[in-house]
Protein backbone atom coordinates (compact mmCIF):
# COMPACT_ATOMS: atom_id res chain seq x y z
CA UNK A 1 0.00 0.00 0.00
CA UNK A 2 1.04 3.93 -0.78
CA UNK A 3 1.47 5.98 2.46
CA UNK A 4 -1.33 8.70 2.34
CA UNK A 5 -0.04 11.65 0.41
CA UNK A 6 1.98 14.34 2.69
CA UNK A 7 0.16 17.17 4.10
CA UNK A 8 2.00 20.16 3.14
CA UNK A 9 2.43 18.76 -0.69
CA UNK A 10 -0.46 19.62 -3.18
CA UNK A 11 -1.63 16.47 -4.52
CA UNK A 12 -3.52 17.57 -7.42
CA UNK A 13 -3.07 20.08 -10.21
CA UNK A 14 -5.50 22.92 -11.12
CA UNK A 15 -5.72 25.23 -14.25
CA UNK A 16 -7.17 22.08 -16.41
CA UNK A 17 -10.95 22.96 -17.72
CA UNK A 18 -13.31 20.67 -16.29
CA UNK A 19 -16.19 22.08 -18.95
CA UNK A 20 -16.29 19.06 -21.16
CA UNK A 21 -17.94 21.48 -24.06
CA UNK A 22 -14.70 23.42 -24.13
CA UNK A 23 -12.05 21.33 -23.78
CA UNK A 24 -12.73 17.41 -24.30
CA UNK A 25 -9.59 16.21 -22.25
CA UNK A 26 -10.67 15.29 -18.20
CA UNK A 27 -8.33 14.93 -15.94
CA UNK A 28 -9.01 12.86 -12.98
CA UNK A 29 -8.62 15.17 -9.61
CA UNK A 30 -6.59 13.13 -7.08
CA UNK A 31 -7.46 15.43 -3.60
CA UNK A 32 -6.01 14.41 -0.47
CA UNK A 33 -9.00 12.14 0.38
CA UNK A 34 -9.25 10.38 -2.58
CA UNK A 35 -6.58 7.55 -4.05
CA UNK A 36 -5.69 6.90 -7.69
CA UNK A 37 -4.89 3.81 -6.70
CA UNK A 38 -7.42 0.69 -6.32
CA UNK A 39 -7.01 -0.61 -3.20
CA UNK A 40 -9.15 -3.97 -3.88
CA UNK A 41 -7.16 -7.00 -4.62
CA UNK A 42 -8.25 -8.80 -7.62
CA UNK A 43 -9.40 -11.84 -6.36
CA UNK A 44 -9.27 -15.70 -7.40
CA UNK A 45 -12.21 -16.12 -9.23
CA UNK A 46 -14.37 -19.10 -10.24
CA UNK A 47 -16.86 -19.79 -13.47
CA UNK A 48 -20.63 -19.93 -11.59
CA UNK A 49 -20.84 -22.51 -14.05
CA UNK A 50 -20.56 -25.40 -13.47
CA UNK A 51 -18.54 -25.12 -10.53
CA UNK A 52 -20.61 -23.09 -7.97
CA UNK A 53 -23.70 -24.89 -9.76
CA UNK A 54 -22.09 -28.08 -8.97
CA UNK A 55 -21.23 -27.40 -5.54
CA UNK A 56 -24.69 -25.94 -4.50
CA UNK A 57 -26.07 -29.09 -6.49
CA UNK A 58 -23.74 -31.05 -3.88
CA UNK A 59 -25.17 -29.52 -0.98
CA UNK A 60 -29.03 -30.10 -1.50
CA UNK A 61 -28.07 -33.44 -2.94
CA UNK A 62 -26.39 -34.02 0.89
CA UNK A 63 -29.04 -32.70 2.68
CA UNK A 64 -31.95 -34.45 0.57
CA UNK A 65 -30.46 -37.58 1.27
CA UNK A 66 -30.71 -36.69 5.02
CA UNK A 67 -34.03 -36.01 4.77
CA UNK A 68 -34.99 -38.83 2.70
CA UNK A 69 -33.22 -41.06 5.56
CA UNK A 70 -35.00 -39.16 8.45
CA UNK A 71 -38.48 -39.79 6.13
CA UNK A 72 -38.06 -43.11 6.22
CA UNK A 73 -37.30 -43.89 9.90
CA UNK A 74 -39.58 -41.30 11.30
CA UNK A 75 -43.38 -41.17 11.12
CA UNK A 76 -45.03 -38.27 10.98
CA UNK A 77 -47.17 -37.33 13.95
CA UNK A 78 -51.35 -37.92 13.54
CA UNK A 79 -53.49 -37.94 16.10
CA UNK A 80 -57.21 -38.09 16.60
CA UNK A 81 -59.80 -36.02 14.46
CA UNK A 82 -59.51 -32.43 15.43
CA UNK A 83 -62.43 -32.14 18.07
CA UNK A 84 -62.99 -28.68 19.29
CA UNK A 85 -64.49 -29.87 22.56
CA UNK A 86 -61.52 -31.93 23.49
CA UNK A 87 -58.75 -29.96 24.72
CA UNK A 88 -55.63 -31.12 25.23
CA UNK A 89 -53.38 -30.28 27.63
CA UNK A 90 -51.29 -28.70 27.31
CA UNK A 91 -52.00 -27.55 23.62
CA UNK A 92 -48.82 -26.46 22.36
CA UNK A 93 -48.17 -24.20 19.24
CA UNK A 94 -45.65 -25.46 16.55
CA UNK A 95 -42.01 -25.67 18.24
CA UNK A 96 -40.69 -22.32 16.96
CA UNK A 97 -43.87 -20.18 18.36
CA UNK A 98 -43.08 -22.00 22.41
CA UNK A 99 -40.70 -19.45 22.78
CA UNK A 100 -43.86 -17.10 22.77
CA UNK A 101 -46.00 -19.18 24.38
CA UNK A 102 -43.78 -19.40 27.02
CA UNK A 103 -43.54 -15.76 27.45
CA UNK A 104 -47.42 -15.76 27.16
CA UNK A 105 -46.95 -17.69 30.79
CA UNK A 106 -45.73 -14.43 32.14
CA UNK A 107 -46.72 -11.31 30.38
CA UNK A 108 -50.41 -10.35 29.41
CA UNK A 109 -50.92 -11.41 25.77
CA UNK A 110 -50.64 -7.56 24.19
CA UNK A 111 -47.05 -7.87 25.37
CA UNK A 112 -45.97 -11.09 25.24
CA UNK A 113 -47.62 -11.48 21.88
CA UNK A 114 -48.58 -8.53 20.35
CA UNK A 115 -45.54 -5.70 21.36
CA UNK A 116 -41.96 -8.30 21.79
CA UNK A 117 -42.58 -10.16 18.16
CA UNK A 118 -43.39 -6.60 16.52
CA UNK A 119 -40.33 -5.33 18.22
CA UNK A 120 -38.25 -8.56 17.24
CA UNK A 121 -39.41 -8.08 13.65
CA UNK A 122 -38.37 -3.88 13.63
CA UNK A 123 -35.26 -4.34 15.20
CA UNK A 124 -33.97 -7.28 12.74
CA UNK A 125 -35.07 -4.74 9.73
CA UNK A 126 -33.26 -1.98 10.94
CA UNK A 127 -29.90 -3.63 11.80
CA UNK A 128 -28.31 -2.73 8.70
CA UNK A 129 -29.16 0.84 8.72
CA UNK A 130 -27.90 2.20 11.72
CA UNK A 131 -23.97 3.51 11.47
CA UNK A 132 -23.13 2.45 15.00
CA UNK A 133 -23.77 -1.56 13.34
CA UNK A 134 -21.85 -0.29 10.22
CA UNK A 135 -18.62 0.40 11.88
CA UNK A 136 -19.11 -2.23 14.36
CA UNK A 137 -16.34 -0.55 16.96
CA UNK A 138 -15.85 -3.10 20.31
CA UNK A 139 -18.24 -1.93 22.57
CA UNK A 140 -16.05 -1.30 25.19
CA UNK A 141 -12.71 0.07 22.96
CA UNK A 142 -14.30 4.20 24.15
CA UNK A 143 -16.18 5.70 26.70
CA UNK A 144 -15.42 2.85 28.58
CA UNK A 145 -16.42 4.23 31.87
CA UNK A 146 -19.92 5.61 30.30
CA UNK A 147 -20.91 2.80 28.29
CA UNK A 148 -20.11 0.57 31.68
CA UNK A 149 -21.83 2.29 34.16
CA UNK A 150 -25.05 1.85 31.13
CA UNK A 151 -24.47 -1.80 30.86
CA UNK A 152 -24.64 -1.63 34.84
CA UNK A 153 -27.93 0.27 34.59
CA UNK A 154 -29.25 -2.02 32.23
CA UNK A 155 -28.16 -5.44 33.80
CA UNK A 156 -30.05 -4.10 37.17
CA UNK A 157 -32.88 -2.90 35.02
CA UNK A 158 -33.65 -5.82 33.22
CA UNK A 159 -32.81 -8.64 36.54
CA UNK A 160 -35.47 -6.77 38.53
CA UNK A 161 -37.81 -6.36 35.77
CA UNK A 162 -37.36 -10.53 35.09
CA UNK A 163 -37.61 -11.60 38.76
CA UNK A 164 -40.53 -9.29 39.30
CA UNK A 165 -42.38 -11.24 37.16
CA UNK A 166 -41.04 -14.43 37.88
CA UNK A 167 -38.65 -14.75 34.55
CA UNK A 168 -36.09 -16.99 36.00
CA UNK A 169 -35.90 -19.22 32.59
CA UNK A 170 -34.91 -15.76 30.77
CA UNK A 171 -32.93 -14.30 33.62
CA UNK A 172 -30.28 -17.07 33.63
CA UNK A 173 -29.65 -16.25 29.82
CA UNK A 174 -29.35 -12.57 30.98
CA UNK A 175 -27.27 -12.85 33.45
CA UNK A 176 -24.90 -15.03 31.53
CA UNK A 177 -24.53 -12.63 28.45
CA UNK A 178 -23.74 -9.76 30.99
CA UNK A 179 -20.95 -11.91 32.51
CA UNK A 180 -19.44 -11.92 29.32
CA UNK A 181 -20.09 -8.00 28.67
CA UNK A 182 -18.39 -7.29 31.59
CA UNK A 183 -15.28 -9.55 31.01
CA UNK A 184 -15.20 -8.19 27.35
CA UNK A 185 -15.00 -4.99 29.51
CA UNK A 186 -11.99 -5.80 31.53
CA UNK A 187 -10.41 -7.53 27.60
CA UNK A 188 -8.98 -5.11 25.65
CA UNK A 189 -6.96 -6.05 21.96
CA UNK A 190 -3.66 -6.41 23.87
CA UNK A 191 -4.94 -9.25 26.24
CA UNK A 192 -3.03 -12.05 26.78
CA UNK A 193 -5.72 -14.83 25.77
CA UNK A 194 -7.24 -14.76 22.53
CA UNK A 195 -10.46 -15.32 23.69
CA UNK A 196 -10.95 -12.15 25.71
CA UNK A 197 -9.38 -10.23 22.20
CA UNK A 198 -11.93 -12.07 20.94
CA UNK A 199 -14.65 -10.49 22.70
CA UNK A 200 -13.15 -7.01 23.22
CA UNK A 201 -13.59 -6.35 19.46
CA UNK A 202 -17.45 -7.31 19.67
CA UNK A 203 -19.99 -4.53 18.97
CA UNK A 204 -22.90 -3.33 20.83
CA UNK A 205 -25.04 -5.34 17.71
CA UNK A 206 -23.37 -8.68 18.65
CA UNK A 207 -24.27 -8.58 22.45
CA UNK A 208 -28.06 -8.10 21.79
CA UNK A 209 -28.38 -10.39 19.12
CA UNK A 210 -26.16 -13.07 20.73
CA UNK A 211 -28.73 -12.59 23.92
CA UNK A 212 -31.38 -12.77 21.44
CA UNK A 213 -29.93 -16.16 20.23
CA UNK A 214 -29.26 -17.13 23.41
CA UNK A 215 -33.26 -16.48 24.78
CA UNK A 216 -34.73 -17.86 21.37
CA UNK A 217 -33.22 -21.19 22.05
CA UNK A 218 -33.48 -21.43 25.74
CA UNK A 219 -36.78 -20.63 25.77
CA UNK A 220 -38.11 -22.79 22.85
CA UNK A 221 -36.20 -25.96 24.85
CA UNK A 222 -38.01 -24.74 27.84
CA UNK A 223 -41.46 -24.55 26.24
CA UNK A 224 -40.89 -27.88 23.65
CA UNK A 225 -39.43 -29.75 26.43
CA UNK A 226 -39.68 -28.83 30.04
CA UNK A 227 -44.02 -27.68 29.67
CA UNK A 228 -46.20 -29.59 30.86
CA UNK A 229 -49.80 -30.07 32.14
CA UNK A 230 -51.64 -26.37 32.60
CA UNK A 231 -47.80 -25.51 31.59
CA UNK A 232 -46.29 -26.78 34.69
CA UNK A 233 -42.57 -27.55 34.75
CA UNK A 234 -41.93 -31.01 33.84
CA UNK A 235 -38.73 -32.95 33.51
CA UNK A 236 -38.75 -34.63 30.51
CA UNK A 237 -36.51 -37.50 31.70
CA UNK A 238 -38.55 -38.64 34.47
CA UNK A 239 -41.90 -40.88 33.45
CA UNK B 1 -12.38 -46.19 -24.04
CA UNK B 2 -15.13 -45.31 -22.13
CA UNK B 3 -16.05 -41.83 -22.10
CA UNK B 4 -16.13 -39.64 -18.96
CA UNK B 5 -19.61 -38.04 -17.78
CA UNK B 6 -18.08 -34.39 -18.23
CA UNK B 7 -17.52 -35.94 -22.23
CA UNK B 8 -21.22 -37.35 -22.36
CA UNK B 9 -22.34 -33.94 -21.09
CA UNK B 10 -20.40 -31.83 -23.65
CA UNK B 11 -22.12 -34.25 -26.30
CA UNK B 12 -25.16 -33.74 -25.00
CA UNK B 13 -24.41 -29.82 -24.86
CA UNK B 14 -23.56 -30.27 -28.63
CA UNK B 15 -26.41 -31.73 -29.90
CA UNK B 16 -29.11 -29.93 -32.10
CA UNK B 17 -32.15 -30.44 -29.57
CA UNK B 18 -30.20 -28.67 -26.69
CA UNK B 19 -28.83 -26.81 -28.41
CA UNK B 20 -32.18 -24.99 -29.72
CA UNK B 21 -33.30 -24.99 -25.59
CA UNK B 22 -30.29 -23.04 -24.06
CA UNK B 23 -28.67 -20.06 -26.22
CA UNK B 24 -25.36 -20.52 -24.87
CA UNK B 25 -23.75 -22.31 -27.18
CA UNK B 26 -21.10 -25.24 -26.08
CA UNK B 27 -17.61 -25.23 -24.68
CA UNK B 28 -15.72 -24.83 -21.82
CA UNK B 29 -14.16 -21.57 -22.46
CA UNK B 30 -14.57 -18.57 -19.83
CA UNK B 31 -17.23 -17.20 -22.81
CA UNK B 32 -18.99 -20.13 -23.23
CA UNK B 33 -19.12 -20.48 -19.50
CA UNK B 34 -20.34 -16.84 -18.70
CA UNK B 35 -22.96 -17.29 -21.63
CA UNK B 36 -24.28 -20.71 -20.03
CA UNK B 37 -25.35 -18.08 -16.81
CA UNK B 38 -26.08 -14.86 -18.70
CA UNK B 39 -28.33 -16.57 -21.53
CA UNK B 40 -30.53 -18.59 -18.62
CA UNK B 41 -33.44 -16.53 -17.60
CA UNK B 42 -33.52 -17.96 -14.52
CA UNK B 43 -29.17 -18.38 -13.94
CA UNK B 44 -28.94 -14.70 -14.71
CA UNK B 45 -29.86 -14.02 -11.30
CA UNK B 46 -26.71 -14.86 -10.39
CA UNK B 47 -22.99 -13.53 -11.15
CA UNK B 48 -21.16 -15.68 -14.00
CA UNK B 49 -18.30 -15.43 -12.38
CA UNK B 50 -17.91 -15.38 -7.68
CA UNK B 51 -14.97 -15.17 -5.41
CA UNK B 52 -13.05 -18.80 -4.96
CA UNK B 53 -13.13 -18.43 -1.46
CA UNK B 54 -16.82 -17.38 -0.88
CA UNK B 55 -17.19 -21.21 -1.98
CA UNK B 56 -15.34 -22.46 1.28
CA UNK B 57 -17.81 -24.25 3.40
CA UNK B 58 -16.47 -21.71 6.25
CA UNK B 59 -18.01 -19.08 4.35
CA UNK B 60 -21.66 -19.73 4.54
CA UNK B 61 -21.82 -23.20 5.64
CA UNK B 62 -24.07 -22.91 2.38
CA UNK B 63 -26.91 -22.74 4.96
CA UNK B 64 -28.72 -20.03 1.87
CA UNK B 65 -28.35 -22.75 -0.60
CA UNK B 66 -29.71 -25.14 2.03
CA UNK B 67 -32.87 -23.07 2.90
CA UNK B 68 -33.28 -22.98 -1.08
CA UNK B 69 -32.94 -26.96 -1.27
CA UNK B 70 -35.36 -27.32 1.70
CA UNK B 71 -37.80 -24.93 -0.67
CA UNK B 72 -37.67 -27.10 -3.71
CA UNK B 73 -38.31 -29.87 -2.21
CA UNK B 74 -40.95 -28.34 0.11
CA UNK B 75 -42.51 -27.57 -3.14
CA UNK B 76 -42.40 -30.98 -4.81
CA UNK B 77 -43.46 -33.36 -2.57
CA UNK B 78 -46.44 -30.51 -1.05
CA UNK B 79 -47.43 -30.68 -5.11
CA UNK B 80 -47.51 -34.45 -5.36
CA UNK B 81 -49.53 -34.47 -1.64
CA UNK B 82 -52.17 -31.85 -3.47
CA UNK B 83 -53.36 -34.59 -5.31
CA UNK B 84 -54.70 -36.96 -2.67
CA UNK B 85 -56.19 -34.30 -0.09
CA UNK B 86 -59.38 -32.24 -0.16
CA UNK B 87 -59.28 -29.34 2.27
CA UNK B 88 -62.44 -29.73 3.61
CA UNK B 89 -64.21 -30.97 6.73
CA UNK B 90 -64.12 -33.99 7.72
CA UNK B 91 -62.47 -34.78 4.38
CA UNK B 92 -59.10 -33.49 5.46
CA UNK B 93 -58.33 -35.83 8.05
CA UNK B 94 -59.47 -39.07 6.02
CA UNK B 95 -57.24 -37.63 3.38
CA UNK B 96 -54.49 -37.98 5.55
CA UNK B 97 -55.09 -40.95 7.22
CA UNK B 98 -55.41 -42.48 3.25
CA UNK B 99 -51.92 -40.65 2.64
CA UNK B 100 -50.43 -42.88 6.10
CA UNK B 101 -51.88 -45.59 5.36
CA UNK B 102 -53.17 -46.38 1.66
CA UNK B 103 -51.62 -44.61 -1.09
CA UNK B 104 -48.44 -45.81 -1.95
CA UNK B 105 -45.53 -43.85 -0.73
CA UNK B 106 -48.02 -41.31 0.55
CA UNK B 107 -46.83 -41.57 4.79
CA UNK B 108 -43.17 -41.64 2.85
CA UNK B 109 -44.31 -38.06 0.97
CA UNK B 110 -45.98 -36.61 4.09
CA UNK B 111 -43.05 -37.68 6.81
CA UNK B 112 -40.93 -36.35 3.78
CA UNK B 113 -42.71 -32.85 3.35
CA UNK B 114 -43.17 -32.61 6.89
CA UNK B 115 -39.38 -33.09 8.04
CA UNK B 116 -38.21 -30.59 5.61
CA UNK B 117 -40.79 -27.81 6.46
CA UNK B 118 -39.25 -27.86 10.21
CA UNK B 119 -35.54 -28.46 8.55
CA UNK B 120 -36.15 -25.11 6.36
CA UNK B 121 -37.62 -23.55 9.95
CA UNK B 122 -34.33 -24.29 11.65
CA UNK B 123 -32.24 -23.56 8.34
CA UNK B 124 -33.76 -20.08 8.03
CA UNK B 125 -32.79 -18.99 11.03
CA UNK B 126 -29.23 -20.49 11.31
CA UNK B 127 -28.83 -18.83 7.69
CA UNK B 128 -30.03 -15.42 9.43
CA UNK B 129 -27.55 -15.77 12.22
CA UNK B 130 -24.43 -16.67 9.94
CA UNK B 131 -25.16 -13.58 7.76
CA UNK B 132 -26.11 -11.34 10.73
CA UNK B 133 -22.34 -12.75 12.47
CA UNK B 134 -19.98 -12.36 9.57
CA UNK B 135 -21.62 -8.49 9.16
CA UNK B 136 -23.10 -9.39 5.52
CA UNK B 137 -25.96 -7.05 6.37
CA UNK B 138 -23.39 -4.48 5.79
CA UNK B 139 -24.34 -1.74 2.86
CA UNK B 140 -24.99 -2.16 0.14
CA UNK B 141 -26.72 -5.51 1.09
CA UNK B 142 -29.36 -3.60 3.68
CA UNK B 143 -32.10 -3.93 1.37
CA UNK B 144 -31.04 -7.75 0.81
CA UNK B 145 -30.94 -8.16 4.64
CA UNK B 146 -35.05 -6.88 4.80
CA UNK B 147 -35.80 -9.12 1.98
CA UNK B 148 -34.74 -11.80 4.36
CA UNK B 149 -36.66 -10.94 6.93
CA UNK B 150 -39.58 -11.19 4.92
CA UNK B 151 -38.63 -14.64 3.76
CA UNK B 152 -37.93 -15.67 7.27
CA UNK B 153 -41.72 -14.20 7.98
CA UNK B 154 -42.92 -16.19 4.70
CA UNK B 155 -41.43 -19.37 5.90
CA UNK B 156 -42.57 -19.33 9.62
CA UNK B 157 -46.50 -18.44 8.23
CA UNK B 158 -46.16 -22.15 5.43
CA UNK B 159 -45.22 -23.77 8.25
CA UNK B 160 -47.55 -22.60 10.21
CA UNK B 161 -50.51 -22.21 7.62
CA UNK B 162 -49.40 -26.17 6.60
CA UNK B 163 -49.53 -27.27 10.35
CA UNK B 164 -53.37 -26.84 10.25
CA UNK B 165 -53.99 -29.04 7.32
CA UNK B 166 -53.57 -32.85 8.47
CA UNK B 167 -57.02 -31.68 10.56
CA UNK B 168 -56.01 -33.45 13.85
CA UNK B 169 -55.94 -32.80 17.47
CA UNK B 170 -52.31 -31.63 17.18
CA UNK B 171 -53.23 -29.34 13.92
CA UNK B 172 -56.49 -27.58 15.74
CA UNK B 173 -55.26 -26.55 19.12
CA UNK B 174 -51.75 -25.78 17.61
CA UNK B 175 -53.25 -23.23 15.33
CA UNK B 176 -56.20 -22.14 17.95
CA UNK B 177 -53.20 -21.37 20.58
CA UNK B 178 -51.41 -19.42 17.89
CA UNK B 179 -54.08 -17.87 16.14
CA UNK B 180 -55.64 -16.41 19.37
CA UNK B 181 -52.75 -14.79 20.11
CA UNK B 182 -53.65 -12.25 16.94
CA UNK B 183 -57.23 -11.59 19.60
CA UNK B 184 -54.69 -9.48 21.43
CA UNK B 185 -53.84 -6.71 18.85
CA UNK B 186 -55.33 -3.43 20.23
CA UNK B 187 -58.79 -2.21 18.70
CA UNK B 188 -58.47 -4.59 15.61
CA UNK B 189 -57.69 -7.79 17.36
CA UNK B 190 -60.68 -9.93 17.17
CA UNK B 191 -61.31 -8.29 13.50
CA UNK B 192 -57.75 -10.06 12.57
CA UNK B 193 -58.84 -13.23 14.19
CA UNK B 194 -61.89 -13.40 12.26
CA UNK B 195 -60.21 -12.61 9.21
CA UNK B 196 -57.63 -14.85 9.49
CA UNK B 197 -60.53 -17.39 10.45
CA UNK B 198 -62.81 -17.37 8.34
CA UNK B 199 -65.10 -17.06 11.45
CA UNK B 200 -64.40 -16.92 15.50
CA UNK B 201 -63.30 -20.46 15.81
CA UNK B 202 -61.04 -22.57 13.90
CA UNK B 203 -63.50 -24.36 11.64
CA UNK B 204 -63.91 -25.18 7.99
CA UNK B 205 -63.56 -21.69 6.72
CA UNK B 206 -60.11 -21.49 8.41
CA UNK B 207 -58.89 -24.47 7.28
CA UNK B 208 -59.82 -23.24 3.52
CA UNK B 209 -58.04 -20.69 4.50
CA UNK B 210 -54.92 -22.10 5.56
CA UNK B 211 -54.75 -24.41 2.55
CA UNK B 212 -55.32 -21.08 0.13
CA UNK B 213 -52.62 -19.68 2.00
CA UNK B 214 -50.62 -22.56 2.06
CA UNK B 215 -50.32 -23.89 -0.89
CA UNK B 216 -50.69 -21.10 -3.47
CA UNK B 217 -50.11 -17.37 -1.96
CA UNK B 218 -47.41 -18.45 0.31
CA UNK B 219 -45.32 -20.21 -1.97
CA UNK B 220 -45.73 -17.32 -5.13
CA UNK B 221 -44.90 -14.34 -2.40
CA UNK B 222 -41.82 -16.85 -1.50
CA UNK B 223 -40.85 -17.55 -5.04
CA UNK B 224 -40.88 -13.90 -6.13
CA UNK B 225 -38.85 -12.72 -2.85
CA UNK B 226 -36.34 -15.63 -3.45
CA UNK B 227 -35.92 -14.75 -6.86
CA UNK B 228 -34.99 -10.72 -6.40
CA UNK B 229 -33.11 -12.14 -3.03
CA UNK B 230 -30.67 -14.24 -4.93
CA UNK B 231 -30.73 -11.06 -7.81
CA UNK B 232 -29.87 -8.63 -5.68
CA UNK B 233 -26.94 -10.82 -4.23
CA UNK B 234 -25.31 -10.25 -7.68
CA UNK B 235 -25.92 -6.69 -7.62
CA UNK B 236 -24.49 -6.08 -4.41
CA UNK B 237 -21.51 -7.34 -5.88
CA UNK B 238 -21.73 -10.83 -4.68
CA UNK B 239 -21.08 -12.57 -1.38
CA UNK B 240 -19.61 -10.93 1.69
CA UNK B 241 -15.96 -10.36 2.45
CA UNK B 242 -14.84 -8.96 4.92
CA UNK B 243 -15.07 -10.24 8.42
CA UNK B 244 -14.91 -13.59 10.30
CA UNK B 245 -13.00 -15.48 7.70
CA UNK B 246 -10.04 -17.19 9.44
CA UNK B 247 -7.14 -14.46 8.97
CA UNK B 248 -5.09 -16.78 6.76
CA UNK B 249 -8.05 -16.13 3.52
CA UNK B 250 -8.16 -12.75 3.99
CA UNK B 251 -6.58 -10.91 1.05
CA UNK B 252 -3.18 -9.94 0.87
CA UNK B 253 -2.07 -6.44 0.69
CA UNK B 254 -1.72 -5.34 -2.68
CA UNK B 255 2.17 -5.19 -2.04
CA UNK B 256 2.59 -8.64 -1.35
CA UNK B 257 -0.15 -9.84 -3.62
CA UNK B 258 1.79 -8.25 -6.92
CA UNK B 259 4.70 -10.52 -7.40
C1 LIG C 1 -36.30 -18.65 2.19
C2 LIG C 1 -35.34 -18.12 2.84
C3 LIG C 1 -33.95 -17.78 2.31
C4 LIG C 1 -33.26 -18.30 1.24
C5 LIG C 1 -33.68 -19.42 0.30
C6 LIG C 1 -31.99 -17.60 1.20
C7 LIG C 1 -30.98 -17.89 0.29
C8 LIG C 1 -29.74 -17.26 0.29
C9 LIG C 1 -28.58 -17.71 -0.44
C10 LIG C 1 -28.52 -18.98 -1.31
C11 LIG C 1 -27.58 -16.84 -0.19
C12 LIG C 1 -26.17 -16.97 -0.73
C13 LIG C 1 -25.11 -17.18 0.32
C14 LIG C 1 -25.43 -17.97 1.54
O1 LIG C 1 -25.79 -19.15 1.42
O2 LIG C 1 -25.31 -17.39 2.63
C15 LIG C 1 -28.11 -15.80 0.66
C16 LIG C 1 -27.42 -14.69 1.09
C17 LIG C 1 -27.93 -13.72 1.94
N1 LIG C 1 -29.07 -13.84 2.70
FE1 LIG C 1 -30.50 -15.24 2.44
N2 LIG C 1 -31.95 -16.66 2.19
C18 LIG C 1 -33.11 -16.73 2.90
C19 LIG C 1 -33.45 -16.00 4.02
C20 LIG C 1 -32.69 -14.96 4.54
C21 LIG C 1 -32.93 -14.29 5.79
C22 LIG C 1 -34.02 -14.66 6.79
C23 LIG C 1 -31.99 -13.30 5.90
C24 LIG C 1 -31.78 -12.27 7.00
C25 LIG C 1 -32.68 -11.71 7.69
C26 LIG C 1 -31.17 -13.34 4.71
C27 LIG C 1 -30.15 -12.47 4.42
C28 LIG C 1 -29.19 -12.69 3.46
C29 LIG C 1 -28.14 -11.76 3.12
C30 LIG C 1 -27.93 -10.36 3.71
C31 LIG C 1 -27.36 -12.40 2.17
C32 LIG C 1 -26.11 -11.83 1.48
C33 LIG C 1 -24.93 -12.33 2.21
C34 LIG C 1 -23.65 -11.80 1.62
O3 LIG C 1 -23.68 -10.85 0.83
O4 LIG C 1 -22.61 -12.35 1.97
N3 LIG C 1 -31.60 -14.38 3.91
N4 LIG C 1 -29.43 -16.09 0.95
Amino acid sequence: MTDPPSKDKKDFVTGVDSNARKSPRRVVFVTRRTSAQVKAVDEDQVQTFPEVLFRALVAIEVLSILLVWIALLFNAPLEGVADPSHTPNPAKAPWYFLGLQEMLHYFPPVVAGVLVPTLVIIALIVIPYFNINIEAEGLFLQDRQSRLRICYVVAVAMSLFLTYFHVYVALVPTLIVIAFMLLAAQSSPQSASPFRRYLAAQPLSYWIMTWFLFELVVLTVVGTFFRGPGWSWVWPWRN
Amino acid sequence: MAKTAAEYFENLRESRVWRSIFRSGTGTSTLHRSLAIQQNIFLHLFSTKVRRRMLNFSATWYLGTLTFGTFVILVVTGILLMLYYHPSVPQAYADTKDLQFVVSSGLFLRNLDRWSAHAMVLLVFAHMFKVFYRGAYRPPREFNWVIGVVLLLLTLLLSYTGYLLPWDQLAFWAITVGSNIASAVPLLGNKIHFLLLGGNLVNANALLRFYVLHCMILPLAAFFFIGIHFWRIRKDGGLYTQQSEPAAVRPQPVGKEAQ
